[in-house]
């Protein structure tokens, strides 16, 4: 007994149990996006939450500042900048190429601790989520995980409101008790700022928080997924549902898709009937995407789905009754049979391009992809 | 021995929740209490190391009495001992009280059945979907942190070693760390295992430890339930989609509609913005 109390005694104090006492919030200002980056490479999460972050720091007057870790990533705080913050904090150093919790972490918690920003926003990406949790604890403050919507109150509170119960309700959450208000957010939910190269701004370069060698967890190796469609950036999407009766109707979507230089998504109902893989589902528990096109073929939308795709820029929606719901939300709706309509759009744009081009031979007419 | 410690959560099967859709609520009633689904991944995880290694499994729960039956199900495929850490004082836990508490808990177990090697969680809980839980233990604990483990490529109990195969979005990294660390388990890890006849029995009779805010002598108590819990859901409700003036195209025959369609789509903006010519 006596042996156990000693035990516990010489344990350190746990983390993330500070501060005591009261403590001032208000001297925290300001809105931080950690920029999310690989091989020097910024996801394009980040960017979009630098749209949505100009946006909070607007309505809050107060700066928008980024956060750029990595190794060889100083361009990647000039583009933070013209993507939209006021003041870019730069750790730049070699052991920090790879992602890694806790040397990450550390650099996180310097810069919220020494800048004080009153909101914090993440990707919900898988670093992204890994990272935020680290950090919210160490704090300790609240975080609302997966947000689809952000917006500020009159009180300067972060009204973070997520998905929940399989997204079949939103719920809008607060912290009041701590700063900063942390939050992450969906890649394609919001939209990044116009990239513009006269916009100015500062950068603050930060040390590593962690010497090399007290870093003891390493990255043998990154293998790339090949052939993994990259459905958060495409601009045209060609999705599938039930109704399209079997796996070998996502043909016809990728004949579409290929003409248009988009890429073939699908819905939980085809996936989990296994017609084609999980890496193209979209809306609950898949992507959520934002493209400027979006086809839904053979997909009744349902609200799961509908939450994942509805921001798209034009949605079409084709589908054989006449009452499904995906026509709600449709710019343009054919009723009709797929098998017949789908390959008779994918023959009128080659014809159409095959026309400009015999009008053009100068200049063949290809889709541009991203 | 080596000493795992996986943190399973009983939730609602989501997949069975409805909404009222006059009330627009949620429908709550008869929806079947299970095993978190990522959780059961991460014991199988543990009982594998075990199989191979030789370990001592201990899996705790925070939650009321009736997650009773969640640990019997974990005891009956091969768990060592389960915890419950129970008490009124612990309701309304968001993820950072939650994981306070499952820290005190492994801490608790250390003392008891000697130091843990190894913390093992579900990706997220289908109710709460944050992930945030697991990350917030290792913090508390101040040990590795490996989420989104798919692989366990192998574990070296000499070096105290640890490979995994950490998935992200982009492909998958191979990452090594020392024990002792947290892992959080996608359900690629594994196929969790079937209860055996033996560990049904032992599960029939077993009954789980319980702890409450008085095991704890060093408990912050402004740190636990709702007073611990910075996140406040303020609303919640059934999102409607947005509304849009559907043009329906019709013509004789599917070239027609096509054709249509095509030119409507030419008429608006996204031939500049796609950069169709």
């Amino acid at each position: 007994m006596a042996e156990k109390e000693q035990k516990e005694r010489k344990r350190k104090p746990m983390v993330g149990l500070q501060p005591e006492g009261d403590v001032d919030w208000s001297s925290y200002r300001g809105v931080l996006v950690v920029v999310e980056q690989r091989a020097g490479k910024a996801k394009s999460v980040s960017w979009q939450l630098l749209g949505q972050g100009r946006r909070l720091a607007d309505k809050l007057e107060a700066p928008l500042m980024a956060l750029v870790i990595g190794s060889n990533v100083s361009h990647l705080a000039r583009e933070a900048i013209y993507y939209g913050a006021d003041r870019v904090f730069l750790c730049d150093s070699p052991e920090l190429e790879n992602y890694r919790t806790r040397p990450y972490s550390r650099v996180c918690l310097h810069v919220i601790r020494t800048y004080k920003p009153e909101i914090v926003l993440m990707g919900a990406t898988y670093t992204g989520r890994d990272l935020a949790g680290a950090i919210a604890t160490h704090l300790p403050t609240g975080l609302t995980a997966d947000s689809t919507q952000l917006d500020v109150d009159d009180e300067r509170l972060l009204l973070a409101s997520r998905p929940a119960f399989s997204e079949k309700m939103l719920a809008t959450i607060l912290c009041k008790q701590f700063k900063p208000q942390m939050a992450t957010a969906r890649a394609g939910v919001f939209e990044a700022l116009p990239r513009d190269e006269s916009r100015t701004g500062e950068i603050i370069p930060v040390p590593p928080q962690m010497k090399p060698e007290e870093i003891t967890t390493e990255v043998l190796e990154f293998l790339e997924a090949t052939g993994k469609v990259n459905l958060e950036d495409a601009d045209v999407i060609v999705a599938g549902g039930r109704g399209l009766g079997g796996p070998g109707a996502f043909r016809l979507l990728q004949d579409l898709a290929d003409e248009l230089g988009g890429v073939v998504g699908a819905s939980r109902a085809a996936v989990d009937l296994g017609w084609i893989g999980h890496d193209h589902q979209i809306g609950q528990t898949g992507a959520t995407v934002r493209p400027k096109l979006y086809f839904a073929i053979g997909i009744s939308g349902a609200i799961q789905h509908v939450v994942g795709m509805q921001n798209a820029t034009y949605i079409v929606a084709i589908n054989k009754d006449p009452e499904a719901p995906i026509f709600k939300i449709a710019n343009y709706g054919i009723v009709g049979d797929l098998f017949q309509i789908v390959p008779a759009i994918t023959n009128a744009i080659r014809q159409r391009k095959a026309a400009k081009d015999a009008a053009d031979p100068q200049q063949p007419s290809t889709p541009q992809t991203v | 021995m080596l000493h795992l410690v996986v943190c399973i959560k009983q939730v609602p099967d989501s997949r069975e929740i409805r909404i009222d859709p006059k009330t627009n609520t949620l429908v709550r009633e008869g929806v079947p209490a299970i095993v978190n689904y990522f959780d059961l991944h991460a014991l199988e995880e543990a009982l594998r190391i075990k199989d191979e290694h030789g370990a001592r499994v201990t899996v705790i729960t925070m939650g009321p009495p009736s997650a009773e039956k969640a640990l019997r199900q974990c005891i009956s495929m091969g768990a060592d001992e389960a915890v419950l850490v129970s008490d009124r004082a612990f309701a309304g836990a968001d993820t950072l009280a939650t994981s306070y508490v499952l820290a005190l808990a492994i801490q608790k177990a250390e003392d008891e059945w000697g130091p843990v090697d190894m913390v093992l969680c579900g990706k997220q809980t289908l109710d709460g979907d944050t992930g945030q839980v697991g990350p917030g233990i290792a913090c508390r604990l101040d040990i590795e942190q490996l989420t989104y483990v798919e692989k366990v490529e192998y574990l070296d109990t000499e070096k105290r070693e640890i490979v995994v195969h950490r998935h992200l979005e982009d492909g998958v990294e191979r990452v090594k760390a020392k024990l002792p660390v947290l892992i959080t388990a996608l359900a690629e890890l594994n196929r969790p295992r079937r209860a055996s006849l033996p560990g049904l029995l032992r599960a029939a009779r077993y009954r789980p430890i319980v702890w409450t805010t008085n095991d704890f002598p060093n408990i912050d108590r402004s740190k636990i339930g709702l007073r611990g819990s910075p996140t406040i859901v303020s609303k919640t409700w059934v999102p409607e989609p947005k509304q849009v003036n559907t043009e329906f195209i019709e013509g004789d025959g599917p070239e027609a509609v096509a054709q249509a369609l095509i030119d409507r789509l030419y008429a608006t903006d996204l031939p500049q913005k796609l950069g169709w010519t």
